[in-house]
């Protein structure tokens, strides 16, 4: 915790979960270059996550996936003027150190880059920047928010063009809450050990019905419906990847997608934008797939 | 009672809303030129202010607000909703408008970027001491003399408003929906009801 000038304070988790909150409704778009980035604004983005290749590219060109290069990170920070968010390797704080040096607005630290240990996440107390991090279940989410994170996005499966596991993770998490809502005092001592999440956010969680911080939602959004799908089954925000750029008119589908989240409840509207977009991403089934990246982080 | 609407195209909506429910306002979100038009007053919440003015374009909003914020409809702008009422936006995007409603000159990210966000505490005319959640703020660097200030503050760059009103538009650069302090939104109703 850092005093600025006078009394101010930065850092708190109240301005960290609150850029979350002033992300709600909206869509966070992956971007490669400063040209997406501005397609991306343009279209309505609330925020991009600037790295070097999308998830489907990752996906097929195998290798170590690492943090972003700060040039291009740099560039797009220059070219937009909404937040810029930027991913870290699981782990991997001193690429979590840097990407705070440039001033990114939010750090994913993210399954989608090879992971940096197999033990431990970041203590993201320790940064001023919030971090979000991904999560397939509750007890997932819960770890993370311990360790510090001010977002939770399910994981999905990235790069697939696939809905099918971000649906299950959003599910699953609404499940376990409604679970915890229903527990008496007693039960909650049990659940927490189940969950293997601490105690305290346990119980808040069933006091609120919610989750501590915002519930995004990640991995596989590739159409209009998709977010509209996601949004009512309880995701506050979508991240979308590979969906964008990979489709057939990516500044169609980037408004496209943007129209479906505001009005996800509003079928005819969802409609309307969904009509004569061209082709989605081309995508995979899962159970074909030779690395689940949604398996990693723990 | 009159009835408040909460701008429901993007951002932190949910908080407003809970905000205006716990001074026992009757609330109300907004989408669509149907609900606008059955508002008694509007509430432009924090987001990201380019993702909403698309929005407000987009959905038909934006002429219709337009109208009615000439005809004095009250509005009550955090952050985003703020810079969307100013007259004008230093630092923004070249092809971004807004109202006009607030004779104020707003600089987007004026405190700096996130790892800048800070709280600090703020005296407000006719309710006390708040707590300030500046988040991304956009900094108020002018405003016209008929703007009236409710809070300022000194950020090591000398002393300038944060909270302002004109007739019937408030703006403010923080985010008292974040907190439990419902101080400013219950004068911004009593303003309404009387």
């Amino acid at each position: 915790m850092a005093h600025g000038e006078n009394s101010s304070v930065i850092g708190t988790a109240r301005v960290k979960r609150g850029l979350a909150d002033m992300l709600r409704g909206g869509v966070i778009m992956d971007v490669v270059n400063p040209e997406q980035a501005k397609i991306a604004e343009d279209s309505g983005a609330v925020a991009v996550m600037a790295l070097e290749r999308v998830p489907a590219d990752i996906r097929r060109d195998g290798g170590v996936a690492r943090m972003s290069d700060p040039q291009m990170i740099r560039e797009i920070q220059a070219t937009v003027t909404i937040p810029v968010m930027a991913k870290a390797r699981i782990g991997h704080f001193a690429e979590a150190q840097i990407l705070q040096s440039l001033d990114v607005d939010y750090i994913d630290e993210s399954e989608v880059l090879t992971p940096a240990d197999e033990t431990n996440h970041i203590d993201k107390w320790a940064f001023t920047v919030p971090f979000v991090c991904g999560a397939t279940n509750l007890g997932e989410a819960l770890r993370r928010i311990g360790e510090g994170a001010c977002m939770i996005r399910s994981k999905g499966e990235a790069g697939t063009g696939n809905i099918v596991e971000a649906v299950r993770h959003l599910r699953t998490i609404n499940q376990q809450i409604r679970r915890l809502q229903s527990a008496d005092a007693a039960e909650l001592f049990a659940l927490a050990k189940d969950l293997q999440a601490p105690l305290p956010l346990v119980e808040e969680v069933a006091a609120l019905g919610e989750l501590p911080v915002p519930m995004f939602c990640a991995g596989g959004i590739s159409t209009p419906a998709d977010a509209s799908l996601v949004m009512q089954l309880g995701a506050q925000s979508v991240f979308v990847g590979s969906g964008i750029f990979k489709s057939e008119d990516p500044e169609r589908m980037a408004r496209a997608i943007v129209e479906a989240t505001t009005h996800y409840q509003d079928a005819a509207i969802v409609a309307k934008v969904s009509t004569g977009l061209g082709a989605a991403m081309k995508g995979a089934e899962t159970a074909t797939l030779e690395q689940r990246l949604a398996e990693r982080g723990w | 009672m009159p009835l408040v609407g909460v701008l429901a195209l993007q951002g932190d909506v949910r908080e407003h809303v809970r905000a205006l429910q716990r001074v026992d306002a009757q609330v109300a979100t907004v989408r669509t030129v149907e609900q606008l038009d059955e508002i008694d007053a509007l509430v432009i919440p924090g987001g990201e202010s380019t993702a909403i003015s698309h929005l407000l374009t987009t959905s038909g909003l934006r002429d219709v607000l337009a109208r009615k914020l000439d005809e004095h409809l009250p509005v009550f702008g955090t952050c985003a909703g703020l810079i969307l009422l100013s007259s004008h936006i230093a630092d923004g995007r070249s092809d971004q408008w807004s109202f006009g409603a607030l004779d104020v000159s707003v600089r987007r990210n004026g405190y700096g970027r996130q790892v800048a966000s800070f709280e600090v505490p703020l005296a407000v005319d006719g309710v006390g001491e708040v707590p300030g959640v500046f988040i991304r703020a956009p900094r108020i660097d002018a405003i016209g003399e008929d703007v009236e200030v409710l809070a300022s503050l000194d950020h090591g760059d000398g002393e300038h408003p944060v909270f302002v009103r004109q007739g019937s538009a408030w703006g403010c650069s923080f985010h008292p929906e974040l907190t439990s302090s419902d101080a400013i939104h219950d004068l911004f109703v009593r303003s309404i009801s009387t």
